[in-house]
């Protein structure tokens, strides 16, 4: 059997949502069929339940906000942003509403909203279509910041997001979108061993080795996840040098124990994201990791990123500006002693 | 919600006992700010009571909501009649409304809520009177703001948005013609109620501090709103005697003098027997000075972490 597109997994686990809870609702830009979303998530949703699902107005500021209120007064809304970019524009309902409610409200009000972002670049969509933006949301206390790739079960992450009593800010790649879910056969995905945590929001763990003799680890979620796999399987084959990868899914609270069991094994961490690197996910998890882990480390982290500037349309200058294979082959090498 | 006073009152007596609270607590915060009693900062409706007192006595705090916004403190009480939680919630003490993190501007108790950012609350307002409207409670969101914030655009989204899906939603616009210390006619173009009526919301506009004509049109809004489900703009213009926050006031004294002829409390304690005006008056100071024995009386917030 074919396996399965994310994009069809997300969609699927919205269609149960709708059906095991009254209290979900969907509101967003151009979310009602036959259009169904601009990435095709929405799809079906508002045939089958029209008045549970409300396309909306351009008006992101107000729509953060709305999704807010909905949420204390007991519905369960998922805002679908169309491209994460446009999150900036709720950025204050953020900052000075979800994350504030409920502590600041001492306790007497709850935020469960789920707001999803589709990130990312490779697209040539340009500078203000292309973007990371997670790492605005880490900075913000008391919100759930979740990341997903198709080595993830991403149904199951988005319904546990729709079920946090928390506002959790869903994370989805647009690349991600269209590729096969990759789900592990007898513990094996590829030629990689996979495993999962426990936690609501698994991390997942790869190894060439069985997670045994693994030199450095590669930490990074969402998108850049199969370019850490790709990246990891083509060192085994053509530098003979086993890595583990570490995909987050929970961002933030920052979910560190799996960074640092693999850290105790490897000794050597590279950190690796798709937005610019400047006080980003690898900035925070460097801070965390050495504060915890100094002595397990041989060498200073690696952070890889995307350059500090703008995500250009023009297919090469894109693809030099976001972080490349050849980065992270170099990072590992340079961890592991070996020459360039 | 009047617990404090006999249901025989009169509606001008109960009107006038309620701004009378409202008027002599804050007076109160800013003495003790003088004292140095309090820290932080507050923002006083002082001038303005009629549009707390007379929109809410229109509501039904059980089922209704009110969202409001920096300048809460009237409309608070007048929701809730709960002094003592937001002296203590505003001197950081033990029993405060939020346990001493909310402060003066960040307030929530049942169905009220407030928050201290312009562009937020209309939003949130907007998304609490849809959930009411899925719900089915038939309850009515009322959201206060005032003519500064009518420079965010939020709220031009949010008139669209109410107006396009018919939310049950109620926008007071209190016009005191200051934002801060920037007087209207410097930064705002046209008309107030025309704003609301480009969206084909429902909109009354009265020039008046009188609470019992205001509280007329309030009903009238309030049933609208409740019968038809469509969004009502109440443009009430009014005028704040006293700073906006404590000492950031460079206004003209003599356009604040002027004004006071047009003091909401006047107005309706001229309709009073002076015996009755004299008795609510001391009934409440008698309450206040209580209130705020138990507040000095109550343990710091936070000091026992």
């Amino acid at each position: 059997m074919m396996a399965d597109r994310c994009v069809h997994e997300l969609n699927r686990a919205l269609h149960e949502l709708f059906e095991k809870r009254d209290d979900v609702v969907l509101i967003g830009e151009d979310i009602l069929d036959p259009y169904g979303g601009a990435f095709k998530v929405s799809q079906g949703l508002s045939t089958r339940w029209p008045d549970r699902v409300m396309t909306t107005p351009i008006s992101e500021a107000s729509l953060v906000g709305l999704t807010a209120g909905m949420a204390i007064r007991g519905l369960r809304p998922i805002l679908e942003i169309m491209f994460g970019d446009f999150i900036a524009l709720g950025y204050d309902q953020i900052v000075n509403g979800i994350s504030k409610f409920r502590e600041m409200y001492d306790d007497q009000v709850t935020v469960p909203l789920v707001i999803r972002l589709p990130m990312g670049g490779g697209r040539g969509y340009g500078p203000t279509h292309s973007q990371s933006l997670e790492k605005a949301l880490i900075g913000v206390p008391n919100v759930t910041v979740v990341a997903i790739s198709e080595f993830h079960d991403v149904a199951a992450l988005l319904t546990a997001a729709v079920e946090d009593i928390e506002p959790v800010f869903f994370v989805e790649n647009k690349l991600m979108y269209g590729r096969a879910v990759q789900r592990p056969e007898g513990g094996y995905i590829g030629e990689l061993r996979c495993q999962a945590s426990a936690s609501r929001y698994p991390a997942i763990a790869l190894s060439g080795s069985e997670f045994t003799e693994d030199s450095v680890t590669i930490a990074t979620y969402g998108g850049m996840t199969s370019l850490a796999v790709e990246t990891a399987t083509s060192l085994i084959l053509e530098h003979e040098i086993f890595c583990e990868v570490i995909s987050l899914s929970q961002l933030q609270p920052l979910d560190l124990d799996p960074i640092i069991e693999s850290v105790r094994r490897t000794g050597a961490l590279v950190t690796l994201e798709e937005g610019t690197l400047t006080g980003g996910f690898g900035a925070e998890l460097t801070a965390a990791v050495q504060a915890v882990a100094w002595d397990d480390l041989r060498r200073p982290i690696r952070r890889i990123g995307a350059a500090d500037g703008i995500i250009p349309a023009a297919p090469a200058l894109e693809a030099a500006m976001l972080p490349a294979a050849t980065d992270l082959v170099d990072a590992v090498l340079s961890l592991t002693g070996s020459r360039v | 919600m009047s617990s404090e006073q006999p249901d025989e009152m009169s509606l001008p007596a109960r009107f006038y006992a309620e701004m009378y609270l409202i008027r002599r607590f804050e007076e109160t915060l800013l003495e003790m700010f003088s004292a140095g009693k309090l820290v932080g900062t507050t923002h006083t409706c002082i001038g303005q009571e009629a549009n707390a007192v007379g929109v809410i006595a229109a509501l039904e705090p059980e089922r209704d909501i009110v969202f409001s916004n920096h300048r809460c403190h009237g409309h608070y009480l007048a929701f809730t009649d709960d002094p003592r939680g937001l002296l203590c919630e505003v001197m950081g003490r033990e029993g405060g409304t939020c346990g001493g993190k909310g402060g003066s501007q960040h307030l929530c108790r049942g169905n009220f809520y407030s928050n201290g950012v312009q562009g937020s609350i209309v939003p949130v307002a907007t998304g609490m009177a849809l959930a009411e409207r899925e719900k089915g409670s038939n309850a009515v969101t009322t959201v206060f703001l005032g003519d500064g914030t009518l420079g965010q655009g939020t709220v031009y989204e949010c008139m669209n948005l109410a107006s396009a899906w018919s939310l049950p939603l109620l926008i007071v616009v209190e016009n005191n013609f200051y934002a801060q210390s920037t007087p209207s006619s410097l930064t705002l173009a046209g008309s107030i109620p025309s704003r609301a009526e480009a969206f084909d919301i429902d909109t009354q506009h009265l020039d008046t501090t009188d609470v019992q004509p205001i509280h007329e049109a309030a009903r009238a809004a309030i049933t609208s709103v409740r019968e038809t489900g469509r969004p009502f703009c109440l443009v009430l213009d009014t005028y704040r005697f006293s700073p906006h926050s404590k000492g950031d006031d460079n206004r003209d004294e003599a356009e604040i003098e002027a004004r006071r002829t047009r003091d909401p409390l006047l107005i309706t304690s001229a309709q009073l027997p002076e015996a009755e005006r004299l008795e609510i008056e001391r009934s409440c100071e008698a309450r206040l000075e209580g209130e705020v024995a138990h507040a000095e009386a109550s343990a710091v917030a936070g000091a026992a972490a």
